[in-house]
């Protein structure tokens, strides 16, 4: 397994994720020997783990029963440890695709901070392309070099402790895209025009307030970048749920035995899609949106640099 | 090979996208050929050898020339009104008419000359705000200043290109949905993917794209072949198509029962779905001759010079070259050509179905004009356990039904039902807001993880997956309220 290849079973050593239902998984690291508790009863990696088919059901010593995954950058942004805000998927997306990125482009990337992004950067311009990113936290730094290590991805980026706005990404006219998720873009423009490609390529930034997003905008333009284009994305869930609603009593019209013109009591009722299990109910499947939902991560700036 | 780079050069023979603003429209770069876009009619042939991105103007002749980059000079301070309270909008203000502009034009004067003409000739511009001077010289340099940008076709541009042209060729597939079933599907260089779509192709070049050529893609199609027509405009290398296959969807129960055979095959439409296979980017001859026959389209709302839109369409305009070809050549030669394709035909298709037996395939993409339930349970089949699946609808509800439907199979994990909701702003000093129109929707998409399915015991696993998935507060009984 890797975060960039498929493999068909566990291996000591690799990054699997437990899933144990709805919205509740978590990542492991298996090794021979080793023992992992969950709610449902203890894992015994050796036995349960090592030799099986990643999406098995594995049953764990209480009896309760989990499925093992494997990894992919989407379920390790949904499970890494945070180290600092990070990126998720809907974000990610829509970055990917607007930079461009395919198998063999170069990126360039600040900060690193907890790589979710950075792990979906590798996956996409593997296995012939290269993740250059920059992280001024000396500390976060070394934690994602080793985390790329341990998902066997470190042969497609590079690392570096250094501070964008000051120095750069450490490459020049190299790269296919920049991406910037610092607190001052602004003052990085300049660096990643010239970490990019001298033909072109493509840059985003991504800042929380509109005000960054100004300043950025302008700075972009005055280093000649073309097509600024600035947006923001968000997921709607939706949870599948059948519902019932009842049906009100509004009585009888006088001397008329008959009930009123939605009779649920009738399966053969005209125009009724769901079977009434109970009478005086209408049942219906719905796609019911979330009480809380994410409202705001953050805005998303592109240009092209020609 | 791959193309990681933006280092391309315009050649002839490409699939190049043409950009005004935010208008797209794809052409094939061919040398001689009227290109009418915007309003403007030109050639392409002074554009060949240049960089991709490039800006051009159109010159009087109707050729292309790079743009020069040009010292903006409106930097002195300008008089300027405060309000709009004294301004009358009764279309008298600009003293140059329709005949008087038409003049500058016929002269040759430059567009930003012409722009300068009516700034000048305006009565009420030095009354308007320096917000409304610039709104009204942004206007008018759209309208006269023409320049046009070569760009090379991505997921990107493509997928923006359709759903603002052509939306109902890809279902309202919209750009951004787009980049979520890429990323939730984890598509990426190496993977097995099954790829069923009906959104002329689009879908599968973005997969493709995605791929870079490395891995295989086995594409599941109604009727007599799969359409093709966006993914001929990605222009990818030869060797991207080594690892397509093909699949029809008519043949899909009798793989999955284990009666599948190619005995029963019709010769005719896949004769056809051949010739319009090889017309899609395999055999650069016969898509140049395919275009050659079919005229340039007369409004700007067709799409793209390549014909083959529409199955229908493809067929005919195959069929009439074939015919005009063998025409009086009913030799054993001609004979014997179609035997070999046919036979070449049913190969491709046995390794197609060889390929899904195997049922480790590393995603399911679905995208398509179809009710996603029956594709998704029968497709699901070929799918290794581990593995993401997504499938896209225009609308919701047969979506619910899908989910349902997944849950009584079993077999999945981590269902998930969205839409993504996009929002473009304007950003400029002081006058950063959200742009005015909006998307109402991009449609819906289903995803999950497969996992090995417990065919023996269903029911028990039923309710199992049921208390796995949803919270307990939500098996509630009917009595109860809606839950």
């Amino acid at each position: 397994m890797s975060f960039v290849e498929y493999g068909d079973t566990i291996k000591d050593g690799d990054t699997a994720i437990v899933f144990l239902g709805h919205e509740s998984m978590f990542p492991v690291k298996v090794q021979h020997g080793t023992v992992t508790q969950t709610k449902y009863g203890v894992i015994r990696h050796s036995t349960d783990l090592i030799g099986k088919k990643y999406g098995s059901k594995v049953t764990c010593s209480k009896g309760g029963w989990v499925f093992i995954l494997h990894p992919t950058p989407e379920l390790w942004t949904m499970n890494l440890p945070h180290r600092t805000q990070i990126l998720y998927s809907t974000d990610i997306s829509i970055i990917t695709m607007m930079l461009e990125l395919k198998p063999g482009s170069i990126v360039c990337e600040s900060g690193t901070g907890s790589g979710s992004l950075s792990h979906a950067l590798i996956r996409t311009v593997a296995p012939t392309g290269h993740l250059y990113t920059v992280e001024f936290h000396q500390q976060r730094a070394e934690k994602a070099r080793e985390e790329f290590r341990e998902h066997g991805v470190e042969h497609l980026v590079t690392v570096t402790n250094q501070d964008v706005c000051k120095n750069g990404f450490g490459v020049s006219n190299i790269a296919d895209a920049v991406f910037l998720d610092i607190p001052s873009p602004w003052e990085a423009i300049g660096h990643a025009k010239s970490a990019l490609k001298a033909e072109g390529g493509r840059i985003c930034s991504f800042s929380p307030c509109i005000e960054q997003v100004q300043r950025t905008c302008l700075a972009m333009e005055e280093y000649g970048f073309t097509e600024i284009n600035t947006l923001e994305i968000l997921l709607r869930l939706y949870n599948v749920r059948t519902i019932s609603l009842q049906i009100p009593d509004l009585g009888k019209a006088a001397e008329d035995n008959s009930s009123t013109g939605f009779d649920s009591s009738n399966p053969s009722h005209q125009g009724s899609p769901c079977a009434n299990l109970q009478q005086g109910t209408v049942q219906f499947k719905s796609g019911v949106p979330l009480r809380e939902v994410v409202g705001h991560t953050g805005y998303l700036t592109f240009a092209t640099k020609s | 090979a791959m193309e990681g780079g933006r280092s391309a050069r315009i050649r002839e023979g490409d699939c190049a996208v043409l950009k005004r603003d935010e208008v797209f429209k794809a052409v094939s770069v061919l040398r001689r050929r009227k290109i009418i876009f915007e309003k403007q009619w030109f050639y392409l042939d002074n554009a060949i050898g240049h960089i991709y991105g490039t800006t051009f103007e159109v010159t009087s002749g109707g050729n292309l020339q790079p743009k020069q980059e040009v010292e903006e000079t409106t930097t002195e301070t300008k008089e300027a009104g405060t309000d709009n309270r004294n301004i009358v909008d009764d279309g008298k203000s600009q003293k140059l008419t329709h005949d008087d502009i038409k003049a500058l034009k016929d002269k040759g004067i430059k567009g930003q000359e012409i722009v300068q003409q009516l700034i000048e000739n305006s009565t009420t511009f030095r009354d308007k705000t320096e917000f409304a001077q610039d709104k009204y010289i942004k206007k008018k340099k759209k309208k006269y200043e023409a320049v046009i940008t070569i760009v090379k076709p991505s997921t990107r541009i493509l997928s923006t290109m359709y759903y603002a042209r052509e939306p109902g060729k890809i279902n309202h597939l919209r750009y951004d949905t787009l980049a979520q079933m890429l990323t939730l599907g984890n598509i990426h260089a190496g993977n097995k993917m099954i790829v069923m779509e009906t959104c002329a192709g689009l879908v599968l070049g973005a997969v493709m794209e995605r791929m870079g050529g490395y891995g295989s893609i086995i594409q599941m199609y109604p009727g007599g072949g799969p359409v093709r027509a966006a993914t001929s405009c990605f222009g990818f290398p030869k060797p991207f198509f080594d690892n397509l296959h093909e699949f029809p969807l008519s043949k899909v129960q009798s793989l999955l029962s284990g009666t599948f055979t190619t005995e029963t095959l019709p010769a005719d439409p896949e004769e056809n779905a051949l010739v319009e296979e090889e017309s899609n980017g395999l055999t650069e001859e016969k898509q140049t001759s395919l275009l050659e026959t079919e005229e340039e389209p007369t409004t700007e709302a067709a799409m793209e010079i390549n014909p083959a839109e529409e199955q229908d369409t493809m067929d005919i305009n195959a069929e009439d070259v074939e015919f005009k070809e063998n025409k009086g050549k009913e030799s054993k030669e001609n004979v014997r050509e179609k035997q070999i394709k046919q036979w070449e035909r049913r190969k491709k298709l046995l390794e197609a179905a060889a390929l899904l037996r195997e049922k480790n395939a590393d995603g399911l993409i679905v995208a398509s004009k179809f009710h996603p339930t029956p594709l998704l349970l029968s497709l699901l089949e070929f799918v290794a356990p581990s593995r993401p699946f997504v499938v896209y609808c225009q609308y919701k509800e047969p979506l619910l039904e899908c989910y349902t439907k997944l849950r009584e199979r079993g077999g999945v994990i981590n269902l998930k039902l969205s839409e993504s909701w996009l929002r473009n702003y304007q950003v400029l000093p002081d006058r950063s807001h959200p742009k005015l129109t909006m998307s109402g929707g991009g449609g819906y998409l289903l995803s999950g993880i497969t996992v090995v399915l417990d065919k023996g015991k269903s029911d028990s696993s039923n309710s199992e997956a049921l208390k796995m998935e949803e919270p307990s507060s939500k098996r509630c009984r009917l009595q109860d309220l809606p839950c």
